[in-house]
């Protein structure tokens, strides 16, 4: 009787030996991806995992009943625990922040079900076999299936389908064949079998649905997003700041959006700030709108007239990382503890529209990339003259602008916007690796355009003069492409923006 | 209230889609509406129900006088006092029924923001709308005048970006037409009806004036276009071959929006006239709006200034005389019994919805007696939450007009969304017009229902697209306008009754939205100034005395 169905036996352990070492991969990926020290992690997993099946196989000889649909079920709990492990922990890691308790107890739970599977199986098929064919064949399609797991992972699964959907795929596999089991042992099922059947059928809708919703749930789980050791992560009432270390040194992300690498930081803040600080005549009062990682006011403390500054950003959790992290406060010189820096933890819109003491000499805006409308707001007419009114009347701005190589309509838009808010442009950009090539605008009200400053603070590691004025020449690719202006009414940059980046990734 | 009870609130009041949803939401662990903050604001049914329940016409024992008495304190009574005295005319008295001034612009304020209990936005007026230029330039919304005389608004006053987007199906979507999974003869229609828009837009008849335009004073009387006037939309649609859903739901929403009526009961001029009078020109895009937190009740506030108003005055009656109007009101002001005030006037500017005038004006003919009974208003429900969090949704993000497709309410706008960080508490305004076609039906179904019905339909609706929304509810109030808006049902406009009703009645004046056929701040304002104007115009030879 065993005839027909016996090479159905052995798909089976294939399939479950795949899924097993699957899901042991997700975890280990997911752990060395967040937690840093892949080989720790790597070890740590499959130890854990390994001792897992181990209790799981202990566990067997506590069943002696019904095998078939014991076995069942736990082939449908392992598709619906391991289907649905990555989304978990992505989300314990975005949203719980013990990470490493769900990780752990997950790589337990799953492993000491799939250790239930093989001895539970071996005593289904040991009525229909030889017991010496049966531990060969039954070990050799279950060391297949690792095989197999092990080459579909890195070359196919990952870059193709991520780990989120490679996840929930293969939880559906594992459901699937859950289903199928109810079919093909059937007449070993003692019991209702519909009820069995329509459990399979819901953890299939439910890693179904999952499946569909997977991409909204990689974009806020920063799938991939992070090759680095995360070192701070924190999701603040505003954004989710990570620090990543590194073989050069540290980055800043956030919401998944790199700030800096301490590897070349010091060109993005150099071409930021001088060209302004430089030009103006004893700047004595500066703002900064944005900037939180206190880089900028770090170069801003290199011109000994200031006596004040006064740095706007929204999210208190970010200032407070620029005082108290210790490789941030090493990077930044601790120019946020200065006596001269004072700190305001408010919008920056309302700040400037309420702001009524005496006027700024130089102002530097270090607003992140306006990805959304909220952010968009930041570059708009309405702010920019907002700022124009807080200034002295021919005091130097500087306002990063996106890349000009990657969103050069956007970063025009933010150019034509200053202009249309009364000053005077003159765009310029830097090679900063981390970014590619990046965009400022250099601006103020007056009867001209500002010229590259003729002399700069001494000890820059990557600005001079002879440099700085070939970076407000565009080559071909960069130049002046016709935009609108953005509004607040109006937020064309946002959509420039969302379409530009989209194409590069 | 019961899960039973509940279910057919939500059947009768949101339809089959919303018990759908009901059918597999659980409610464990979610707050109750009794758990909320909140209640019925803006009564003006108690006084109401006072003038009701008198028999006989009281005599008032004292009498004042002044120059003019205006009576509404809605925006057209409150830019009629405006414009009587920029032509110089101060003795003017205000009576108004309600607690407060403004009419359905009147606005509230919760700890979280100030918001809107009814009107809430202005179309930005093009060139020829001076009035409401000059208004709007004083409130400092207006950074300069073109050279062609269009208004260059003050970018923080128009609508910020993102304005408005639409739940279909489970995801937000930009703009108000759904166009995911529309197939291409939906999309052509939509196209087609837009063409057949600016072709009125671009329209000017022998006196070169356009088909529509606002205030409609400014429009067309051209015969082509007053034959608009006496086909519903729902036929117009269907006599010219737009069969698409879609394109139906989405002139329907703007029937709801404007008129409070469905497409069957909206003449199809109102309907052009909605869209067309909000361009510039043929293929312009629809003119920006100006709008406040405090909506339109930002306008009212600047209009109240220096008026002297008695509210909480009900006019029990309006007699011309040979060279005064005598106006009794019930004075329930105070704290204790309302006591009878008469006032004689040299002139009285009723800015009043017309059922009003028919049972308080003396004297009206038969005919205008018949015309004045003919304005039909739509009820409408306005409630506001306040929220701990504001709502996001998948899809486009949230922007400050948000509507659900296939819902009877007309969604919610957000209080902030003109202000500070797109986050955080904020106050949502949720607007929910009664379509019934009889309209004494919607008033009815309206008024039967009390503050814990009306929110848990309110909630109940939103969260189909905000589950579990009400756990963050911190407050909810609801106001119930039993007379919401004028209906513009065909005929309304053109068959001679609305011009007949605004004619002068002796001393008497009358200005009202309803007079324009059409509820919206601009006609209200423009009633406003046409009746103080006139009234002025009369003065004036006697103010020089013979």
């Amino acid at each position: 009787m065993s005839f027909r169905r016996t090479p159905l036996f052995y798909l089976n352990v294939l399939v479950v030996g795949t899924c097993g070492l699957v899901y042991e991969l997700i975890a280990g990926t997911l752990a060395s991806y967040v937690l840093g020290d892949s080989v720790t992690q790597f070890s740590l997993i499959i130890g854990l995992y390994l001792s897992a099946m181990g209790v799981g196989a202990w566990l067997s000889g506590f069943l002696s009943k019904n095998l078939v649909r014991r076995f069942l079920d736990i082939e449908l709990g392992v598709g619906l625990v391991g289907g649905l492990s990555a989304p978990l922990l992505f989300m314990s890691f975005a949203y719980l922040g013990w990470f490493q308790v769900v990780l752990y107890g997950l790589v337990f739970i799953i492993g000491a079900l799939v250790g239930l599977e093989l001895p539970l199986l071996m005593r289904i098929l040991r009525e229909e076999l030889d017991f010496k064919d049966l531990v060969s064949r039954v070990l050799t399609f279950d060391y297949l299936g690792a095989l197999l797991a092990s080459l579909l992972f890195p070359i196919f699964l990952v870059p193709t389908l991520g780990l989120m959907r490679t996840s929930l795929l293969f939880g559906m596999l594992n459901a699937g064949v859950a289903l199928w089991g109810s079919f093909i042992f059937a007449d070993l099922i003692t019991g209702g079998i519909v009820f069995l059947r329509t459990r399979a059928i819901l953890v299939l809708v439910i890693l179904t649905a999952a499946m569909f919703n997977a991409k909204a749930l990689t974009s806020f789980a920063e799938e991939g997003m992070f090759d680095d050791a995360i070192v701070y992560a924190k999701t603040s009432k505003y954004q989710r700041i990570v620090v990543t270390r590194t073989g050069m040194g540290f980055k800043l992300f956030l919401n998944g959006n790199l700030q800096f690498s301490s590897a070349d930081e010091y060109r993005y803040h150099e071409a930021l700030v001088h060209p302004a600080m430089s030009t103006a005549v004893e700047p004595k009062r500066v703002l900064v709108l944005g900037g939180g990682d206190g880089l900028a006011v770090r170069e801003i403390f290199k011109y000994p007239s200031v006596e004040e500054v006064t740095l706007v950003d929204l999210d208190p959790a970010m200032t407070d990382l620029g005082k108290e992290l210790p490789a941030l406060t090493a990077l930044n010189v601790n120019s946020l503890h200065d006596t001269r820096t004072t700190i305001v933890n408010t919008d920056a819109m309302s700040w400037l529209a309420s702001y009524d003491g005496p006027p700024y000499d130089v102002a530097i805006v270090d607003f992140p990339d306006p990805n959304n409308f909220s952010l968009g707001k930041l570059y708009t007419r309405r702010l920019y003259r907002l700022l124009a009114s807080r200034l002295k009347p021919e005091a130097p701005i500087t306002v990063q602008s996106t890349s000009p190589l990657y969103a050069r309509i956007s970063y025009w838009c933010i150019v034509e916007t200053i202009k249309a808010s009364g000053f005077k442009v003159s765009p310029y950009q830097a090679t900063v690796p981390s970014f590619g090539v990046w965009g400022y605008v250099l601006a103020r009200r007056g009867p001209e355009e500002l010229v590259p400053p003729e002399t700069l603070p001494e000890g820059l590691r990557y600005l001079n003069v002879d440099s700085l004025g070939s970076m407000f020449k565009f080559p071909v690719d960069m130049g002046p492409v016709p935009t609108g202006i953005n509004r607040l009414n109006d937020q064309r940059l946002v959509r420039y923006y969302e379409e530009e980046w989209r194409r590069w990734q | 209230m019961n899960e039973l009870a509940r279910r057919d609130l939500l059947k009768a009041f949101l339809g089959a889609p919303a018990l759908l949803a009901l059918g597999c939401a659980s409610r464990k662990g979610q707050r109750t509406i009794a758990q909320m903050d909140g209640g019925l604001v803006l009564r003006r049914e108690k006084l109401g129900h006072r003038l009701r329940d008198l028999t006989l016409m009281p005599t008032p024992s004292a009498w004042s006088t002044c120059d003019v008495l205006v009576v509404g304190g809605g925006v057209a009574g409150l830019s009629a006092v405006r414009e009587l005295k920029t032509r110089g005319i101060e003795n003017v008295v205000l009576m108004e029924l309600d607690e407060n001034v403004g009419g359905t612009s009147q606005g509230g304020s919760l700890p979280v923001s100030a918001h809107p209990w009814g009107a809430h936005y202005v179309t930005v007026p093009q060139a020829a709308n001076k009035p409401l230029i000059a208004l709007l330039d004083e409130v400092g919304a207006v950074e300069r005048i073109s050279a062609s005389g269009e208004p260059i608004m003050a970018e923080q006053h128009l609508v910020a970006d993102p304005s408005e987007r639409v739940f279909y199906r489970g995801r937000w979507y930009e703009g108000l037409y759904p166009f995911a999974g529309a197939s291409a003869d939906e999309r052509d229609q939509k196209e087609r009806f837009e063409a057949e828009i600016d072709r009125w837009v671009a329209f000017r008849d022998s006196e070169g004036k356009p088909a529509f335009a606002l205030p409609m004073s400014l429009g067309s009387r051209d015969p082509r276009v007053q034959a608009l006037d006496k086909v519903s939309m729902a036929k117009w649609l269907k006599q010219n071959g737009y069969t698409s859903p879609r394109l139906h739901w989405w002139v329907e929403y703007a029937c709801r929006d404007d008129y409070g009526t469905t497409l069957a009961d909206t003449s199809a001029w109102s309907v052009f006239f909605y869209y067309a009078s909000r361009k510039k020109s043929a293929g312009a895009s629809y003119q920006e709006v100006v709008t406040w937190p405090e909506g339109n009740s930002h306008l009212v506030n600047h209009l109240k200034r220096g008026v002297a108003s008695k509210t909480g005055h009900a006019v029990l009656s309006v007699e011309s005389g040979e060279d005064s109007v005598s106006v009794v009101a019930l004075d329930a002001s105070g704290a204790g019994e309302p006591t009878v005030v008469g006032v004689r006037a040299r002139y009285v500017v009723m800015a009043t919805p017309q059922f009003i005038n028919a049972r308080v004006v003396r004297g009206l003919s038969e005919e205008r007696l018949a015309a004045a009974k003919s304005f039909e208003q739509s009820p409408w429900m306005v409630a506001n939450l306040q929220i701990r969090e504001r709502p996001g949704g998948a899809g486009f993000p949230l922007c400050w007009d948000n509507v659900l497709f296939d819902s009877p309410s007309l969604g919610y706008v957000v209080a902030t969304h003109q202000q500070g960080p797109h986050r955080g508490p904020t106050v949502l305004t949720y607007y929910y017009p009664l379509v019934d076609s009889d309209a004494r039906v919607a008033r009815r179904r309206l008024l039967e229902l009390g503050w814990e019905e009306w929110a848990e339909v309110a909630l109940s609706d939103l969260e189909r697209a905000h589950p579990g929304l009400r756990n963050y509810v911190e407050r909810i109030d609801v106001a119930r306008w039993g007379h919401g808006m004028v209906r513009s049902t065909p005929g309304r406009i053109w068959d001679g009754r609305r011009e007949l009703a605004a004619q002068p009645h002796g001393r008497v004046h009358f200005a009202h939205s309803d007079l324009s056929g059409v509820a919206l701040f601009e006609e209200a304002f423009d009633q406003g100034n046409r009746a103080a104007a006139a009234v002025a115009a009369r003065m004036a030879p006697e103010a020089a005395g013979p």
